[in-house]
C-alpha cells in the first residue's frame, strides 16, 4: 500500500511551486486562504511520505529521484514549511503579488532540494531557488530603487555558484557514473567544485558579502523569506554531502567572526541582522566540519532554531522599517514606547539568537559547542565560546538597543497590522517552546540525542558568559557610537574595482574602436566612391549607349551567326 | 526640568546610576554560584583546566567581547566608507 502510494507521490515542494502560479489567479480571501493553507499542506505531505526513495523518473541516461525522504531532509523541509506559513502570514497585507508568488516558488524549491535523491534534481531546484529569491528581491524595486541593481548582483553571484556546482556535478557523474546525492569526499576536482558551489550559497568566504548587500534591499517581508532558505539549504547539502570535511571547521570559524566584526561596524539595522546570518551559518558549517553525530545533530537543530529566531528578528526589524520608513540605527531609537509588541518580540528573538537559557538557541547551539569539546578540539571550543559571547554583543544587544532604546528619536509609530503581530507572536512562542521543551526537536534530529542542556553547570556558565558580554557592550558603548558608514567587503571587487577596470577598459577600447571606425569608414567611403565612379550617373558602366551603336552591334552579331551557320 | 519629567523614566538622567546599579547587581548574582558550583573541565585529557577555574566564563566573555569591539574599531579605520559610497 505504501509502495503504491509512494509511486504516485509528488515532491512536496511542488505544492508550493504550483501554488505560486495559482496565487495570481485568485484574489482577496481566497488568496489569503491559499497562502496560509498551502504551507500546511506541504508540511503534512512532508510527514506522510515514509523514509526512502519513492519515485524514479528516467531522464536521458539517468534516473531522477525527486521524492527521497530522509531524516535530515524531513527536518529541513519541516522548518521550511513552517517558515513559508509564518512568512506568508507576515507578508499577507503588505507584500506585492510578485513577491508573494516568488517567495512561494522559492520556498517550494528549497523543499525540493531537501527531497532530492540525485544531483540533477538537486541542481534543478537549486537554480529555481536562485530565480525565486532574485524575484523576491526584484519585486521590491518599486518601493526601493536600489533593489533592482542589488537583485542583479545577487543573481550574478548565484549564477556563478550554479555554474561551479554544475561543472562539479558533470565531472562527478562522469568520474563515478553515479548521480546519487550521498556523502562525498572532497578529494577530486569534481567534489571540490560541488563543495565550492554549495559554499557560495552558505555565504562562505570570499563571497560572503552578497548576503548583506542584497537581502536588506528587499521589502520588510521579502527579507524575512530570504533569510531562511538559501543559506539553510546550503547547510543541508553540506550536512548530507560533506560531513566531517575538516576545512569546513576553519571556513565556519572565519564566517563566525566575519559576521560579528561586520555587524559591529554596521549602521543599517537589517544589515546587522544580515551579517548575523553569516555568523550563525558559520556555527553550523563548523559543526558540519567536526562531523560527529552530536555535531551534525547540532548543525541541524541550530539551523531549525535559527530560521525561527532570525525570521522573528527580521519581522521585528521589518515592522520598524514599515512603520517608520527608517533603517539606520542613527535615525532610530526609543521605539519601545509606541511599538511594545514589536520590541518584545524583537527582544525574544535577540535572546534566542544569543542562546539565553530557556530559548531555542540555548538548547541547539550548545550541541555544537559540546561536540567540539567531546572531540577534544580545544582551539575550536574556545573560539566558539568567544563567538557565542560575540553573538550577544552584535545581534542580541546591539539590534534591540539601537532600534528600541538608546536615545529617543522622538518617533511614536504604532505597532504594525494584526497579521504581522500574530506572525511574530507565533515565532516568539516557538523560540521559547523549543527552549523549554527541547525533546520535541531532539526527537526529529538525524541521530539519537544523548544530551542534557539543562545542568546547573551549563546554566551558570552560560549566564556568566552572556551577562558579562552584555556588560562589555555597555562599558564600551562610547566606542560603538553609530556612524553614517558602510564597510568595505569583497563585493568592492565587483562593485568598484571591476567598474574602474571596466571604465579604463572601455576608454581604451573606446579609442581603439574610434580608430577602427575611422578605418572602416574610410574603406567604405573609398568603396562607395569607386562604385560611384564606375556605376554612378557618369560611370563608364552606367552610361547610356546611343541606339546607332546598338544597331551596329546587332548587325555584327547577325553576320557572325550567318557566317557560323554556313561554315 | 519639565522636559526631563516628560521623558520615559529610562531616559531620565537621574535614573542612570540606578540602571548601572541594577546591572552590577545582576552581574554579582551571576558570579555568586561560583562559590558553590564545581565546574568540570572540558579538556582534562589535554591537561587544560582553565575553563573550570573560578569565574572563567565571566572574564572570558568580557575580555573576548572587548577584544572583538576593539578589533572591529581598528578594522573600521580601513574598511569604513560613507554610506553613499556605492551610490552613483
Amino acid at each position: 500500500m505504501t509502495e503504491m502510494l509512494g509511486s504516485m507521490l509528488l515532491p512536496p515542494g511542488l505544492v508550493l511551486i504550483i501554488g505560486a502560479f495559482l496565487l495570481p489567479l485568485v484574489e482577496g480571501k481566497l488568496r489569503a486562504a491559499l497562502v496560509l493553507t498551502l504551507p500546511l499542506l506541504t508540511l503534512a505531505l512532508v510527514w506522510l511520505i515514509p523514509d526512502g526513495n519513492h519515485v524514479q523518473i528516467a531522464f536521458l541516461d539517468y534516473s531522477l529521484q525527486p521524492v527521497n525522504s530522509t531524516a535530515e531532509g524531513r527536518l529541513f523541509a519541516t522548518i521550511f514549511s513552517i517558515m513559508a506559513f509564518a512568512g506568508g502570514l507576515y507578508a499577507l497585507k503588505t507584500a506585492t503579488l510578485t513577491e508573494l508568488s516568488a517567495a512561494f516558488a522559492y520556498a517550494g524549491s528549497a523543499i525540493g532540494v531537501t527531497f532530492a535523491g540525485d544531483l540533477i534534481t538537486l541542481f534543478i531546484f537549486w537554480e529555481m531557488m536562485a530565480l525565486g529569491s532574485t524575484m523576491v528581491l526584484w519585486a521590491n524595486t518599486a518601493a526601493n530603487p536600489k533593489a533592482y541593481k542589488a537583485s542583479i548582483r545577487y543573481l550574478l553571484v548565484h549564477l556563478l555558484g550554479g555554474v561551479v556546482l554544475m561543472s562539479g556535478i558533470a565531472a562527478y557523474v562522469f568520474e563515478t557514473g553515479s548521480t546519487a546525492f550521498t556523502a562525498m569526499q572532497a578529494d577530486s576536482v569534481a567534489t571540490w567544485l560541488i563543495l565550492a558551489g554549495f559554499l557560495v550559497n552558505a555565504g562562505a568566504p570570499p563571497l560572503s558579502a552578497w548576503i548583506a548587500d542584497a537581502y536588506p534591499e528587499a521589502s520588510p517581508s521579502g527579507m524575512v523569506f530570504l533569510s531562511a532558505f538559501t543559506t539553510k539549504t546550503a547547510v543541508f547539502v553540506l550536512l548530507v554531502g560533506f560531513a566531517g570535511t575538516e576545512i569546513l571547521i576553519y571556513i565556519g570559524l572565519y564566517m563566525v567572526f566575519y559576521g560579528i566584526i561586520y555587524a559591529l561596524l554596521e549602521n543599517d539595522m537589517r544589515r546587522i541582522l544580515a551579517y548575523s546570518i553569516v555568523n550563525q551559518v558559520g556555527f553550523m558549517v563548523t559543526a558540519i566540519g567536526i562531523g560527529s553525530e552530536m555535531a551534525l545533530n547540532g548543525a541541524a537543530a541550530h539551523a531549525f532554531a535559527h530560521i525561527i529566531y532570525k525570521a522573528l528578528l527580521l519581522m521585528s526589524a521589518g515592522s520598524v522599517l514599515l512603520m517608520t520608513s527608517k533603517r539606520k540605527c542613527t535615525e532610530l531609537g526609543g521605539l519601545f514606547q509606541s511599538m511594545p509588541v514589536t520590541a518584545i518580540n524583537g527582544i525574544v528573538g535577540a535572546l534566542a539568537i544569543s542562546a539565553f537559557p530557556f530559548t531555542s538557541g540555548f538548547v541547539t547551539k550548545s550541541l555544537e559547542t559540546s561536540a567540539a569539546a567531546y572531540e577534544g578540539l580545544v582551539f575550536v571550543w574556545f573560539m566558539l565560546l568567544a563567538a557565542s559571547a560575540g553573538v550577544f554583543l552584535h545581534a542580541g544587544i546591539k539590534f534591540p538597543w539601537f532600534v528600541f532604546f538608546q536615545k529617543d528619536s522622538g518617533m511614536r509609530p504604532p505597532d504594525p497590522a494584526a497579521n504581522m503581530r500574530w506572525a511574530m507572536w507565533l515565532f516568539s512562542f516557538l523560540c521559547i517552546a523549543i527552549g523549554v521543551y527541547p525533546q520535541a526537536l531532539y526527537s526529529i534530529l538525524p541521530y539519537a540525542v544523548d544530551y542534557q542542556p539543562y545542568t546547573v553547570d551549563h546554566l551558570v556558565t552560560q549566564f556568566q558568559l552572556l551577562l558579562f558580554a552584555g556588560f562589555a557592550f555597555f562599558v564600551l558603548l562610547p566606542m560603538m557610537k553609530r556612524t553614517l558608514t558602510i564597510s568595505l567587503d569583497f563585493d568592492w571587487f565587483y562593485r568598484r574595482f571591476a567598474k574602474v577596470v571596466g571604465d579604463e577598459f572601455s576608454v581604451k577600447t573606446g579609442k581603439a574602436f574610434d580608430r577602427l571606425e575611422t578605418q572602416v569608414r574610410g574603406g567604405a567611403t573609398g568603396f562607395i566612391q569607386r562604385l560611384h565612379r564606375h556605376h554612378g550617373p557618369q560611370g563608364i558602366l552606367a552610361r547610356t549607349w546611343p541606339s546607332g551603336a546598338m544597331v551596329l552591334w546587332v548587325a555584327v552579331m547577325l553576320v557572325a551567326s550567318l557566317v557560323l551557320y554556313y561554315v | 526640568m519639565d522636559n526631563e519629567s516628560n521623558k520615559h523614566w529610562l531616559y531620565r538622567k537621574k535614573n542612570l546610576p540606578t540602571l548601572w546599579g541594577i546591572q552590577i547587581a545582576i552581574l554579582v548574582l551571576a558570579v555568586l554560584p561560583e562559590f558553590f558550583v564545581h565546574h568540570h573541565p572540558h579538556f582534562e585529557q589535554q591537561g587544560i583546566g582553565m575553563d573550570a577555574t573560578w569565574g572563567f566564563f565571566a572574564w572570558y566573555g568580557f575580555l573576548t567581547c572587548t577584544a572583538m569591539v576593539v578589533g572591529a574599531k581598528l578594522l573600521g579605520i580601513f574598511l569604513k566608507r560613507k554610506d553613499t559610497y556605492y551610490d552613483d
